[in-house]
């Protein structure tokens, strides 16, 4: 019984293997599809056709690119492997997205710093308007008149001294 | 101090979108211009250095397997270098613009053709010419100036000839 049952695993664990490696070869062998191949086509830019995406493009240049995409694929190449080898092939120019080195920065760095220089230039501009149409404000015309009607500080003082002076004489 | 930090960084990415401006506005390196200093590796990888071969005429043809407009030049092309040859004093040298491999050498194949060529890596010679496309064809004489700019190609083996044969007296 003890003899079956190791028979019987062994046949289970040399099935599970054969299975594992027809699934790898499988995978290997197995066609990249127009998606597969698109996605890596759309982050790469050839120069024959300027700011087309080489997924977009339908010259013969750009076919061909996509053929050599998809054997590379077909071979296992990774995404950043392919484009490390258009990149040798074509120079940086046919990424989509330049590498962040040497000048390139300044295709990151520029419009960031306009952005926030134009904020910080709008910010002063609409301070020192404010300031502006502060100081030319006119004084508030109802105010002043309240202001003049007003009893004085005297009066009022003068009318108290008054009012006291006449409840005393009542009592 | 903050005005002349602002109007200097104004004027620095002026003068950097004038340079990519005027760069992009450029067209191919002319005639009477020194031709610039390249190196090209051959399919079949040997390495030519332009410098080098100062004294002799050159001839520069960028093509690529995907033009349909070099196809008609390219019989012409070996057929001028074949009658050159001899001399020793010509140097034929193909650049392959943007191109595949297989595809070139099926290309170079197909129009028999035995002068030297090689990829363009990078593009760094072809930006170095500022070419506008191909097929162009730079002719450098002896003295290492262009001396001719074919911007097309070359109507006939008679024209090839015509341009070359000057620059040997």
């Amino acid at each position: 019984m003890k003899r079956m049952s190791r028979v019987f695993l062994g046949l289970i664990s040399l099935l599970v293997l054969m299975l594992a490696l027809t699934g790898s070869v499988l995978a290997q062998g197995s066609d990249p599809t127009d998606d597969d191949v698109n996605a890596v086509a759309s982050q790469l830019y050839c120069p024959v056709c300027e700011n087309i995406p080489l997924d977009a493009c339908g010259t013969a240049a750009c076919e061909q690119w996509r053929g050599i995409i998809r054997e590379k694929l077909a071979e296992g190449w990774t995404e950043d492997q392919i484009k490390d080898y258009f990149v040798a092939q074509y120079g940086d120019r046919v990424l989509a997205e330049p590498p962040r080195q040497g000048f390139n920065w300044l295709v990151y760095l520029v419009p960031a710093l306009a952005l926030i220089g134009g904020v910080v230039l709008l910010g002063l501009g609409f301070q020192k308007w404010r300031q502006a149409a502060v100081e030319r404000k006119p004084a508030d015309p109802s105010r002043k008149a309240k202001e003049s009607s007003e009893p004085s500080d005297d009066y009022i003082r003068k009318v108290e001294e008054e009012l006291k002076e006449r409840s005393r004489s009542s009592k | 101090m903050k005005k002349i930090l602002l109007w200097g960084g104004l004027l620095l990415l002026l003068v950097v979108l004038g340079v990519g401006l005027y760069r992009s506005q450029q067209g191919q390196v002319g005639v009477g211009e020194p031709a610039p200093d390249f190196e090209l590796q051959s399919f079949s990888g040997e390495t030519y250095r332009i410098a080098d071969y100062q004294g002799n005429v050159v001839v520069v043809n960028f093509w690529a397997s995907w033009c349909e407009s070099c196809k008609p030049e390219a019989r012409d092309l070996e057929a001028a270098y074949q009658s050159y040859r001899a001399r020793g004093d010509v140097l034929f040298l193909g650049v392959d613009y943007v191109d595949t491999e297989p595809e070139a050498l099926e290309y170079l194949e197909e129009f028999q053709i035995t002068y030297p060529n090689g990829p363009d890596l990078r593009t760094e010679i072809s930006q170095a010419f500022r070419i506008r496309g191909v097929p162009e064809t730079f002719v450098i004489d002896k003295n290492g100036q262009i001396a001719h700019l074919q911007i097309g190609p070359f109507q006939s083996l008679d024209h090839i000839l015509s341009v070359i044969d000057p620059l040997l007296d």
